[in-house]
């Protein structure tokens, strides 16, 4: 016992080295690809890595930083340098470096997307292993149609739908922002109102991330409850509750984790409609605020953000994966 | 699977179909997509009236002479609407076939070489799976400009790697086949064997993956327009939504009406996709593609 566990620590050690490896590979390629958008684009690439706004001075300046005279091999590695110590540029449109306007705003997002995630995660693989129960009954229908629904309405429509009739008709739930404007308020007063302002905005992307999970939660259970050690354990007389939930819920989860992952990596594309729709003062509302005002290094850094995310997301997925399931091992070869 | 001779193949594609018909949704999605490709072939027809003219009555509800009711510059909602599949589907189903061919291809040609040709094509592959695509449109269409083409550029660039991998596996597969086994007995050349013998099999599966694909663009791209980041030169349902949402408290219909019909278009394209994908493996090998907007 001492010795597998042992072993199995090992083997995760290295695959956890091996991981972060790939994933720092993957993100140097995807500040290339940065820079190689950044060049490619029409127009003088000092306009992007400076924003539109900048005078003649401040061009020459970045011209400097950036070696723009030199060959693009070494544009390229004063470009990934200087993004890897964390300098992302000037926002000329906030007047503060582009890592202090992120970060300012990564709260709000993470608030908005913890919850939503979170919520649709647990109703989702509920609803999913309760329809795999009940195949083909007419809960299961229910649920089946829904889920299609909820993956082919846009997110920014069950936005506008939620608006509309529990903002402005029935007037429960603030339309717009994270806190109300006119009222001073601090301690319990303002927690209660930031959650009245994340009601609507979580239930829209809850809703969406609901479809998901239940439909992939529903097939994977399916595909479980047809193999052997299912009827086994039924024959052996263990609670039918805790055949699903146990027994073959922890075995159809994997394909779940996947998705949620996905879903993590996704964080910022998901924020950008929902934070449209609500004023929610989070990095998609950045985005868009940094496209409108043509802040290009703003825009950049979010993009690098993003791609970053998804990289991470991925790399904690396969790490769950095989703390979840022994039968994967990533140390040898696969093949 | 029983014998497998060419001769299989049409007789596999009627029970694919029985099983499809048997889906009642999915039946009426193929209706309405049909009514759907009606619609845009047929706009000038449907909607004569211009949907870019302003006119003096602005923001008027519902009524007999505007059936969807008019816009904030007088414009014609309903016009807008079907004037818009055009867009919307014009962009769905040239995304979804060039990224399908180009997928078929990259992914045959790995699965069928194999070796080095193989890996090297899958490095590819999982290379430009890793930018998320929304993003990387979005940046793309800020920095060269919102055309239709750089839109159709960017999704194709980076839609074909799921239906390469989802070929590859396809191809790997039907390779090891006895009917591949015969045809190689008989001296078939490799781009025979290819191409007259395993891509047919792999066909309906390909289909499938096309039109899930043309949802998620069709998606995508009012995403984009929605965000006001669209071609400007046509009317489509993204831009709608995108004007109409200022007038969310006075004229509900402007945001409505053309949210309704991309659910529609979507929903249609889902359900028939998805029976699709039920009726030729109960299961399903294709996940969903990533919702993306």
């Amino acid at each position: 016992m001492k010795l597998r566990r042992h072993l199995l620590s090992r083997s995760l050690g290295r695959l956890l080295i091996r991981r972060t490896f790939q994933s720092f590979f993957l993100i140097l390629i995807l500040i290339a690809i940065n820079f190689l958008l950044i060049h490619l684009a029409p127009g003088d690439p000092v306009h992007l890595l400076a924003g539109q706004s900048g005078d003649e001075k401040y061009y020459e300046f970045i011209r400097a930083k950036f070696g723009l005279d030199k060959t693009l091999g070494e544009q390229l590695w004063i470009y990934i340098t200087s993004v890897l110590r964390g300098d992302f540029g000037y926002s000329l449109g906030y007047q503060q470096p582009v890592v202090s306007v992120i970060f300012a705003r990564v709260p709000a997002t993470l608030l908005l997307m913890l919850s939503a995630v979170s919520l649709s995660t647990v109703a989702g693989v509920v609803f999913g292993v309760e329809a795999a129960r009940r195949e083909n009954s007419f809960a299961d229908r229910a649920i089946n149609t829904s889920a299609l629904l909820g993956y082919s309405v846009p997110s920014f429509s069950v936005g506008h739908l939620l608006l509309i009739v529990f903002a402005l008709h029935l007037g429960l739930f603030p339309a717009q922002g994270i806190s109300s404007a006119n009222r001073e308020s601090n301690g319990l007063d303002y927690l209660l109102d930031v959650l009245g302002h994340l009601v609507l905005p979580v239930a829209t992307l809850a809703i969406v991330y609901l479809a998901q999970i239940m439909r992939l939660t529903r097939t994977s259970m399916l595909n479980v409850l047809g193999e052997n050690f299912i009827t086994a354990a039924r024959a052996k007389g263990v609670a039918e509750g805790r055949v699903l939930y146990v027994h073959a819920l922890r075995n159809a989860l994997l394909p779940v984790v996947t998705v949620v992952g996905n879903d993590f990596g996704m964080l910022l594309s998901g924020a950008v409609f929902v934070e449209t729709v609500f004023a929610w003062p989070g990095l998609g509302r950045l985005m868009i605020d940094s496209l409108a005002m043509r802040d290009y290094p703003v825009l950049m850094g979010l993009f690098l953000l993003a791609s970053a995310s998804v990289v991470v997301a991925n790399l904690v997925t396969d790490l769950t994966y095989s703390v979840l399931d022994p039968r994967i091992s990533y140390g040898r070869t696969r093949r | 699977m029983s014998v497998e001779t060419n001769d299989g193949r049409a007789s596999e594609g009627w029970a694919v179909w029985r099983s499809f018909k048997r889906s009642r949704t999915a039946v009426a999605g193929l209706f309405m997509l049909a009514l759907f490709f009606f619609v845009a072939v047929f706009a000038e027809r449907v909607a004569p009236r211009d949907p870019q003219k302003a006119s003096r009555e602005a923001l008027r509800p519902p009524s007999a002479a505007y059936p969807f009711g008019t816009d904030d510059l007088g414009r014609d909602v309903f016009s807008g609407v079907v004037h818009g599949a055009r867009v919307s589907l014009l962009i769905g189903v040239s995304v979804a076939l060039l990224s399908g061919l180009l997928g078929v291809l990259v992914g045959a040609a790995a699965g069928y070489a194999g070796g080095l040709l193989d890996d090297l094509l899958m490095r590819l592959t999982e290379l430009f799976l890793i930018p998320p695509r929304f993003f990387l449109a979005l940046v793309v269409a800020a920095l060269f400009g919102s055309t239709y083409f750089n839109l159709v550029f960017v999704l194709v660039v980076t839609y074909w790697p799921s239906t390469a991998r989802l070929v590859r596996a396809e191809v790997l597969s039907l390779k090891e086949r006895d009917f591949v086994e015969a045809a190689r007995a008989l001296g078939a050349s490799h781009t025979r064997i290819l191409f007259h013998e395993i891509l047919p099999n792999a066909f309906p599966l390909i289909v499938t993956q096309v039109v899930l694909m043309v949802g998620g663009v069709v998606l995508v791209e009012a995403g984009l327009e929605f965000l006001g980041l669209g071609d400007s030169s046509h009317i489509s349902w993204g831009y709608m939504l995108h004007n109409g949402e200022h007038f969310i408290r006075d004229a509900w219909w402007m945001i409505f009406f053309p949210a309704l019909a991309i659910s529609l278009l979507v929903l249609a394209l889902n359900a028939v996709g998805d029976a699709l994908n039920r009726a030729l493996d109960p299961k399903s090998r294709i996940e969903y593609l990533d919702k993306p907007a």
